[in-house]
């Protein structure tokens, strides 16, 4: 049960923070994982995609009500993007879980930066 | 050209997102800004779309490799809903510049704690709540 409220509460915040400043779920949901619920990072980074295919798809359903999506521009950087999945998770299956870590830290300096910069 | 620029900054949120777990809009969206000349708006709502078949690619490769809890996954995502909710209700409540900072630090905070984990030698060691 309290594991339960715990995946609920790391939930609402990867929706709250994706509704707030249009970051997915995914730089909340692994952190989360794996310091509350100790996670290892291959399991925390392969969990948090099946939750951001859901939160993307509530998203992209709000958008569609304002008429914004674009599906031609999706594909134009979602198609190559397939690619690069299959690649960076295999990629993935070749590192130390701790640098992981490290590489998800840095991703994290990047979009600090991005948001003090405006 | 600017295809060309698009779809390879696309291939590499891609490969980030397979890599770090997360979706890829982080490059999705200036691809798409800055090469397509789209308004900020439509970028993210293209990036947006273009996340639901990479995460569920990456997700199904993950299955593969052993790496998904995939009902822990689902319940995370369901339950996103009400957070978005809150998160706009909140947008529309706060300064955004605040809320910009605020997140920064909040990413530094996490950043520097993924940082000294990932310095750490023994990955059996069990994580503890500060």
């Amino acid at each position: 049960m309290r594991r339960t409220l715990q995946l609920a509460a790391i939930g609402t915040a990867a929706g709250a923070f994706s509704g707030l400043f249009g970051v997915g779920g995914g730089t909340i949901i692994v952190p989360l994982l794996v310091f509350w619920l100790a996670f290892g990072e291959r399991e925390a980074t392969g969990t948090s995609m099946a939750a951001i295919v859901l939160i993307a798809a509530y998203a992209v359903v709000l958008q569609a009500t304002y008429g914004n999506v674009e599906p031609a521009d999706a594909a134009l950087v979602g198609v190559p993007a397939i690619g690069g999945a299959i690649a960076g998770t295999a990629l993935q299956q070749r590192l130390p879980e701790r640098a992981i870590s490290g590489l998800f830290a840095v991703l994290l300096v990047v979009i600090a930066v991005e948001l003090i910069v405006p | 050209m600017n295809e060309v620029l698009t779809a390879l900054l696309g291939f590499a949120g891609g490969m980030v997102g397979g890599l770090l777990g997360v979706g890829g809009g982080i490059l999705f969206v200036p691809a798409l800004a800055i090469f397509q000349d789209q308004p900020q708006v439509e970028a993210e709502a293209a990036s947006l779309l273009a996340i639901i078949p990479v995460a569920a690619v990456a997700a199904w490769r993950q299955h593969g490799y052993g790496n998904i809890r995939l009902r822990d996954g689902l319940l995370v995502g369901a339950l996103s809903l009400p957070g978005v909710a809150i998160g706009v209700v909140v947008a529309n409540a706060v300064s955004q510049r605040a809320l910009e900072l605020a997140f920064a630090a909040l990413a530094l905070a996490i950043a520097a704690r993924l940082a000294i984990r990932a310095l750490r030698p023994s990955p059996a060691e069990p994580e503890r709540s500060p």
